[in-house]
């Protein structure tokens, strides 16, 4: 519940944000009704149990959109660049056709957010705002409440078939500002698709509903020096259908990821791994919430962190199991090697379980890198840099090895790699 | 080739002296070996040589061809030709046993101001190598030691004793662990590597690993120092009469 301060707060971040025109009337509703949520909610506070590690005052300044014209340049490099992809590039909160490949892909069906708001989908209408609204059981994510109620701008995906080639959502700013993104994915029954995505808006969200027997692959990389953002993936997970999800997140002021999946059909599985790299000030966070509301559901939480300097990385998983979701297999591991004094690694895992036969677990570590595996490299020869990045790699690894598809977990180890070697 | 002068060191953590004035010559083409009861310094004397941290050198010194050992980083000590071959193998989940160990030649051969070794020319010697020592191809691909028996960890060892051709090889108690078959196995692959221009310095517990690599010298060790010097024979006294008359004699 919104406070008088967190209400106000609310109130300026909607005010900063400017009221999408010309939508059709369910569209409205949904932003109408998302304004209402947060204004009840309230945006982050610090003293929100669910932002006790992670200071949310960056993310709750109202900005300004980000000037569309100023970004005549190309975004820049990603760690995506060598694979065969659709790529669809935002440059400042705005899709750009002239840097991007026509937005073409087999088996997927793509529009651009804001015409199909304007329009009478029933997918979209099915979608928009209604994972968002129904991901805020037990705790009020305000910050996602924000995107439904001002987002303008992303891609609405209908996946019917098996996509031959990922399909790659790249963002870059070069302004000040905010940025906001929103896409809408619906993964029909025998649909496939692997969505890349790469940059971090201020505020971007991600409604993925694979229906049975569908399967979803997210990969993401959030790198390089970055103003604050804040990241929502909602997903439901229907009977037998996969979701698969990754991100690497290195340096960067702050950033905010929620993963909120809900395994909703039986059989399903739901995977989420991350590998973390901080140094720096950097404030890296993930958050995961897993529901299971059905039979013989599969979860896995995967995540490493690499710290250095004063950075810091948040991890908050949650493994929740609803009364009757019997046969769940839920697990959770998150790990981090600190290679410095003075970075730290902040975690709280959480199950919370209604359901009787289940087997659920979960681990966390932090240490310094193994001081008798380094004795044993050096001594044979192995300089101690490298030694340090042949270690860092079998760990972060670990969470790589997630990744289904073999090119894109090289592209993922590479970049693991360049960011140890970067240390110097 | 390897020279320790009133070499004294203590634990760092525990201000315990462990070595207590060593002195030692290891010459070039001889194999000595260092035994004494468990407790005498012996490990010890082995990682100091090798850089492990968490020793604190009280006095004395250690020169590998009249460079200061006690002054180099571990891996500046491998470059410089020394090697030790661990009691313990570490295992390391996740790092390659190859890409590891070519990674090693090549930084070795990089400090020394050598040319690299080709993917190519590596595997040739790499595969060869493990032939001689009976090492099954797949071991080569696994993770560093990772599920690996004891007998295997040692000739993984020895693996890597053989590519990296170290001029100094410090063995620690590399009998541990091994059957007999084994220590057949491993004992023919460090005699294969004997030569004038190499020296040996092979610890052990047991007389039993100086039946198949004969030593020129062997000297006892006790209390973190050495007590006694002599031939082979040394050694089978060591078996037949025990540690304990040896001090008692000292």
């Amino acid at each position: 519940m919104a406070t008088d301060a967190t209400r106000k707060a609310a109130e300026g971040l909607l005010h900063a944000l400017p009221l999408p025109e010309g939508e059709a009337g369910w569209a409205r509703e949904a932003r109408a009704a998302a304004r209402t949520r947060l204004l009840e909610a309230g945006a982050p506070a610090r003293r929100d149990e669910y932002w006790r590690f992670t200071d949310p005052a960056t993310l709750t300044t109202p900005l300004e959109p980000v000037a569309e014209g100023v970004a005549e340049a190309g975004p820049g490099t990603t760690p995506f660049d060598a694979l065969d992809a659709v790529t669809q590039v935002f440059v400042n909160g705005q899709l750009r056709a002239d840097l991007s490949d026509p937005l073409a892909l087999e088996g997927v069906a793509a529009g651009r957010l804001g015409e199909v708001l304007g329009q009478d989908i029933t997918i979209a209408r099915e979608l928009f705002g209604k994972l968002e609204a129904a991901g805020h059981e037990k705790v009020d994510r305000p910050l996602a409440m924000l995107n439904t109620a001002t987002a303008r701008e992303g891609l609405m995906l209908q996946v019917t078939g098996e996509a031959p080639k990922p399909l790659h959502v790249r963002h870059a700013q070069v302004g000040e500002g905010a940025s906001v993104l929103r896409h809408l994915v619906r993964v029909e029954t025998g649909g496939s698709l692997t969505l890349l995505e790469s940059g971090t808006p201020t505020n971007s969200v991600i409604e993925v509903d694979v229906a049975d027997g569908g399967t979803f692959r997210h990969i993401r990389v959030q790198t390089g020096a970055r103003a604050p953002s804040a990241a929502h993936v909602f997903a439901r997970i229907g009977e037998g259908a996969i979701f698969q999800s990754f991100t690497l997140m290195a340096d960067g002021q702050l950033t905010r990821n929620e993963t909120v999946m809900e395994l909703a059909g039986d059989n399903a599985k739901g995977h989420i791994a991350g590998a973390v790299l901080g140094k720096g000030d950097a404030h890296l966070d993930n958050t995961v919430f897993v529901t299971h509301s059905a039979l013989n559901g599969e979860s896995r939480q995967v995540f490493k962190n690499v710290l250095e300097g004063t950075a810091t990385a948040v991890f908050q998983g949650k493994i929740f199991v609803r009364e009757g979701a019997q046969k769940t297999d839920g697990y959770q591991i998150s790990q981090a090697v600190i290679l410095e004094d003075g970075a730290e690694f902040l975690v709280k895992p959480e199950l919370e379980i209604y359901a009787d036969d289940v087997a659920c677990s979960h681990g966390s570590t932090t240490g310094a890198l193994d001081p008798d595996q380094l004795f044993y490299l050096t001594a044979r020869g192995v300089p101690r840099k490298a030694a340090e990045a042949m270690l860092v790699a079998a760990f972060a690894d670990e969470a790589i090895d997630e990744i289904e598809d073999e090119t894109v977990a090289e592209a993922m180890r590479a970049a693991v790699g360049e960011w140890m070697a970067a240390r110097g | 080739m390897l020279e320790i002068r009133n070499l004294e060191v203590s634990l760092e953590e525990e201000d315990k002296q462990i070595l207590k004035g060593v002195n030692l010559t290891v010459e070039a083409g001889k194999v000595h070996a260092i035994m004494g009861p468990n407790g005498s310094g012996k490990s010890t004397l082995s990682y100091v040589l090798a850089g492990r941290e968490g020793y604190e050198v009280l006095g004395g010194s250690a020169e590998l061809e009249g460079e200061n050992l006690l002054e180099m980083e571990a891996e500046e000590r491998a470059a410089a030709g020394l090697f030790l071959a661990f009691q313990y193998p570490v295992e390391i989940p996740g790092v390659n046993n190859m890409t590891f160990l070519r990674t090693a030649l090549n930084a070795q051969r990089k400090a020394r101001g050598e040319e690299e070794m080709s993917a190519p020319e590596f595997l040739k010697l790499v595969r060869e190598k493990a032939k001689e020592l009976e090492m099954a191809p797949d071991m080569l691909k696994r993770s560093l030691n990772v599920g690996f028996s004891g007998g295997e960890k040692k000739r993984n060892e020895i693996l890597q004793m053989s590519v990296l051709e170290p001029r100094l090889c410090i063995l620690d108690e590399t009998d541990s662990g091994l059957d007999v078959d084994a220590m057949k196995l491993v004992s023919e692959g460090v005699n294969k590597l004997r030569s004038p221009d190499r020296g040996f310095l092979v610890i052990t517990h047991y007389q039993r690993l100086l039946d198949h690599i004969t030593p020129d010298v062997v000297h006892i060790m006790a209390d973190g120092r050495i007590i006694e010097t002599g031939g082979p024979e040394l050694a089978l006294r060591v078996e037949k009469e025990g540690y304990g008359a040896l001090k008692a004699g000292a």
